[in-house]
């Protein structure tokens, strides 16, 4: 390694981390929360059996799930300016990402909320509460719970996957490695480079993750905390 | 009048039916032991009786109002279910919650009531069940006997007219079995009206009152619990006791 490899590492990194924090990171926050904003209520709708908008929520999420993320992003960016319909690049992306994570964020929340034993429903029913207050303080939080790993799963690959909105010209981390390397011709050193930066990010992201499922898993039965008393037999 | 009448549930699961008419009323304070074989309906009957299954035909009359348990209003449905409460076979606590938010949430949620007021309820709630020193414990880290007994404060907290409980007893470990029927005598004995479906001779022998037999969707005896065992007119109710006898001889 020279000096103008060391130059254009140090270039490269003060560039790759602008794009990251001006794109990269608002493209997966606002992207995963509009997800999951969209995912609760595909979930919500299924597991009420709320007629029509059931059938709706199945539609789309046989949609998004089946068809390849780079495909939607070029035929929502390139395509449907053909209808009229012309978006900037990045709420493109932005609206890209949310519908396709939501579609599968929307099947991880429906099967967690399934996972909730009827039991507390009808516990719920039996100390007087109604549909809406059971759900609201008994089996969505339980869910959350249960979908917690999944969904943490969700965002690490969501943030790596927003390095395909640079195919539809948004300037995020990887379109900034791209440049320098048409520029110096290193391609070896820029990519890792880059790689290693999405790296650190899904690294944050894990210890993230880690962080609060410690914290979630007070109430949970495979939590291993050392004071934990023998929840059968024992009195 | 009765506090509580039902007459001529039925009710079917698909082809089978479980329940063929069932007739039974309650006065206040009476405790009722429900007891029958397995698949004899007591347990559907239980879910019956508070809306937990959905009855096909008959009629219930609470509190002087008569209701067709076959077209129940929602309203009526919440405003039966406020009146009752119910202890669950495995217990179902609220896995979020801790033992005093299980207590309270009724509370809280349903009924409006303060946080601080619910509080001080749940605690004298836990008190009664002597678990006032696990109030902060979430239900994994309780016996399942704690566990029942928390179940039980919170269907006391409440302050129902009536306690539905089903087999509260029969996924307990023998040894923790006691202290849950320990706190039910109690009950009992404060002038809780309480209809128990239970294979607990002993409880319904010298707890209850009152005994129904069950048996293929149909009450085959009822009396008080003295009459039922010390002299059962059917048959097959001196079958029953006799089989229940022998066992606990073995």
């Amino acid at each position: 390694m020279n000096d103008r490899i060391l130059g254009i590492l140090a270039e490269g990194l003060g560039k790759i981390l602008l794009a990251s924090i001006k794109v990269t990171i608002p493209l997966t926050i606002i992207g995963f929360a509009l997800a999951m904003v969209i995912a609760m209520f595909m979930a919500l709708v299924q597991y009420a059996k709320v007629p029509v908008l059931k059938q709706i929520s199945r539609i789309y999420i046989w949609i998004f799930r089946g068809t390849p993320l780079l495909v939607q992003l070029f035929l929502a960016y390139f395509g449907l300016p053909k209808l009229g319909i012309v978006m900037d690049a990045f709420p493109c992306a932005v609206m890209v990402f949310a519908l396709n994570e939501g579609a599968y964020c929307a099947e991880t929340m429906r099967s967690a909320l399934e996972a909730v034993p009827e039991g507390q429903m009808e516990a719920g029913y039996c100390v007087g509460m109604n549909y809406l207050q059971i759900m609201w303080h008994v089996v969505i939080p339980q869910a959350l719970r249960t979908a917690f790993p999944p969904l943490s799963n969700s965002v690490i690959s969501m943030l790596k996957d927003t390095s395909l909105a640079a195919t539809i010209t948004v300037a995020d981390m990887f379109m900034a490695a791209q440049k320098i390397v048409g520029r110096t011709y290193e391609p070896l050193w820029l990519y890792s480079e880059v790689a290693l930066v999405y790296l650190a990010y899904s690294t944050v992201l894990t210890i993230i993750q880690r962080y609060y499922e410690k914290k979630l898993s007070a109430y949970n039965t495979r939590s291993s905390e050392p004071s934990e008393v023998k929840a059968q037999g024992g009195n | 009048m009765s506090m509580l009448e039902i007459k001529n549930i039925q009710k079917s699961f698909g082809k089978t039916e479980v329940l063929k008419g069932i007739d039974l009323s309650v006065e206040k304070g009476d405790v009722i032991a429900v007891l029958g074989s397995s698949g004899s309906g007591k347990t559907t009957l239980l879910r019956c009786m508070n809306f937990l299954e959905k009855a096909d035909f008959g009629t219930m009359t609470f509190d002087e109002v008569t209701y067709d348990l076959g077209h129940m209003k929602r309203s009526d449905i919440a405003l039966l279910r406020k009146k009752t409460a119910f202890v669950f076979q495995n217990y179902n606590l609220f896995a979020n919650k801790t033992a005093l938010e299980n207590v309270t949430l009724g509370l809280t949620s349903a009924r409006k009531i303060d946080k601080k007021e619910a509080a001080e309820i749940g605690m004298e709630m836990l008190k009664k069940v002597g678990l006032e020193d696990r109030a902060d414990f979430y239900p994994v880290k309780l016996s399942g006997g704690q566990q029942q007994r928390v179940a039980i404060a919170r269907a006391l907290a409440t302050n129902p007219e009536i306690i539905y409980f089903d087999e509260p007893t029969s996924a307990l470990d023998p040894e923790l079995i006691g202290e849950v029927l320990a706190v039910m005598k109690q009950l009992a004995n404060e002038g809780m009206t309480m209809i128990v479906v239970t294979h607990e001779m002993n409880f319904a022998q010298n707890v209850s009152k009152k005994v129904v037999f069950m048996e293929n969707g149909v009450i085959l005896e009822q009396g008080t619990s003295k009459e039922f065992f010390e002299n059962p007119k059917m048959e097959r109710t001196k079958e029953f006791l006799k089989n229940i006898r022998s066992q606990h001889d073995a």
